[in-house]
């Protein structure tokens, strides 16, 4: 769907300070630097890998990497904002740790139903009633829960937008995918989770 | 407008993502579309409700630490140059205000520069070139730097002191130009070496020796000196601690 969004619409969303390009005269100095403009992304980085592997361990383990990683390509950072940058670095590591659990049972059968949720109309998710039921408050801790259990695509998607407040364009260079496929995996990531949501059961008081 | 393309398109507009015609075009549709309308409604629900709750996760301590112990040895900031890209020095900022110099040592990388500067007082004195301004009057050799430099040294007379102003001149260290000023103790030549610095910090003396020459520097209100010298340790301390006393006072 080209020419559908606005040119730079939101693009300010998230956007760090920008960085010249300096040549690296000293290890010291470019440690400060890096360290300067990433630490301060780290909550955000975390809580992507959080949702990203689902596991506290495993999230921490994939971020450190991504620190090192960043500092190790610092050079041919050439911004503007660090934190997609950071992302797109922690997304390659999270997609080497599922090629790494690809041989699990869980993880061809989640793959399975993501590729048929992908194809299936979009009505299948909500259900299409004239007067759409009234949402009901869920606390934090249920909305998380919920968000994790989407299947991947639709929850990377939907967390990079909803809990990282990444545009379109941002979101679309991360995952190296078309604008228009990240528009319809954002709509399905949605449609899911308000099925989800719906669906929960009140908790208990 | 169809339904289907509706069923995607608003969460652009939720988002706003669309350009002025489309948002229209969405608009449109949802004033006559009674199921787009309350989908439209119901995700603008969720949004809200999603953004006033806290979904974000806090990297714990530990992996902060193990972030910060992993990266390599790194100068604390206080000793390095603040000036850096988009971290413009306010010491930096103050002196270019005021037209004085703006000669930038970006890495103050110690060892190497003092070597620099023994090398610089080396060359001066082998190649007889001692000075591009010779006098004895500070009252002509700091005009002298003006427009060559973009800050102009202090020029301090201590010839009652028993340092002799000879002139100054322009030299390379680090990659820039900087400004020396030449004076003489009996038969000793003192080069003495100002720089603007990138580092508002102000930095006790050190006398160290470098290849058999004496090197006093200091850092002071943005400038880092480095008086060098065959001279003995004491006595170029004792013209270190004049130069700094006058030049405080000017
Ligand atoms: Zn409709």
């Amino acid at each position: 769907m080209p020419g559908l969004w606005k040119p730079g619409s939101r693009a300010s969303a998230g956007k760090g300070k920008s960085m010249p390009a300096h040549r690296a005269d000293d290890d010291g100095e470019r440690t400060r630097r890096f360290r300067d403009a990433a630490l301060p992304c780290l909550d955000d980085v975390y809580t992507l890998a959080r949702y990203l592997l689902r596991d506290a361990d495993a999230a921490e383990d994939a971020v450190q990497e991504c620190y090192l990683r960043a500092l190790k390509h610092f050079d041919s950072y050439r911004g503007p904002a660090i934190k997609p940058w950071l992302f797109a670095i922690l997304r390659n590591i999270c997609h080497a740790e599922f090629a790494r659990r690809m041989n699990s049972p869980t993880a061809i059968a989640e793959i399975a139903e993501a590729e048929s949720q992908e194809a299936a109309p979009l009505w299948h998710e909500a259900q299409a009633s004239p007067e759409a039921e009234l949402l009901r408050r869920r606390d934090a801790t249920t909305i998380q829960r919920l968000v994790s259990a989407l299947a991947e695509p639709f929850r990377e998607i939907l967390v990079l937008r909803e809990m990282q407040n990444l545009s379109y364009r941002e979101i679309s260079d991360i995952v190296g995918a078309p604008i228009g496929t990240v528009m319809s995996r954002l709509a399905r990531a949605r449609a899911m989770l308000r099925t989800a949501w719906m669906a929960e059961e009140e908790p208990h008081k | 407008m169809t339904c289907d393309e509706a069923e995607i398109l608003l969460h652009a507009l939720l988002d706003d993502e669309l350009d002025a015609g489309h948002v229209r075009e969405v608009e449109a549709h949802i004033a006559t579309c009674q199921r787009c309308a309350a989908e439209l409604n119901a995700y603008r629900d969720m949004r809200s409700a999603m953004a006033t709750s806290d979904l974000h996760f806090t990297a714990p301590p530990q992996l902060r630490q193990r972030i910060e112990v992993a990266f390599p040895k790194a100068h604390t900031p206080n000793r390095r140059a603040v000036l850096k890209g988009f971290a413009m020095g306010s010491v930096l900022s103050a002196l270019a205000a005021t037209g004085l110099v703006v000669v930038v040592l970006r890495h103050e990388d110690e060892q190497r520069i003092l070597s620099e500067v023994v090398s610089a007082h080396l060359r001066a004195l082998q190649a007889g070139h001692l000075t591009d301004v010779l006098s004895t009057d500070q009252h002509t050799v700091k005009p002298w730097f003006n427009g060559r430099l973009d800050v102009a040294p202090p020029v301090v007379d201590l010839t009652a002191q028993g340092f002799t102003l000879i002139g100054g001149r322009l030299d390379h260290v680090n990659g820039r130009t900087i400004g020396a000023i030449v004076y003489r103790r009996r038969t000793h030549v003192i080069n003495l070496f100002v720089a603007q610095t990138t580092n508002a910090e102000s930095r006790m003396a050190k006398i160290e020796t470098v290849q058999g020459f004496n090197i006093r520097h200091w850092s002071e209100r943005g400038l880092t000196y480095w008086a060098v010298s065959d001279l003995n340790a004491d006595e170029l301390a004792d013209f270190g601690s004049k130069v700094e006393l006058a030049a405080g006072a000017s």
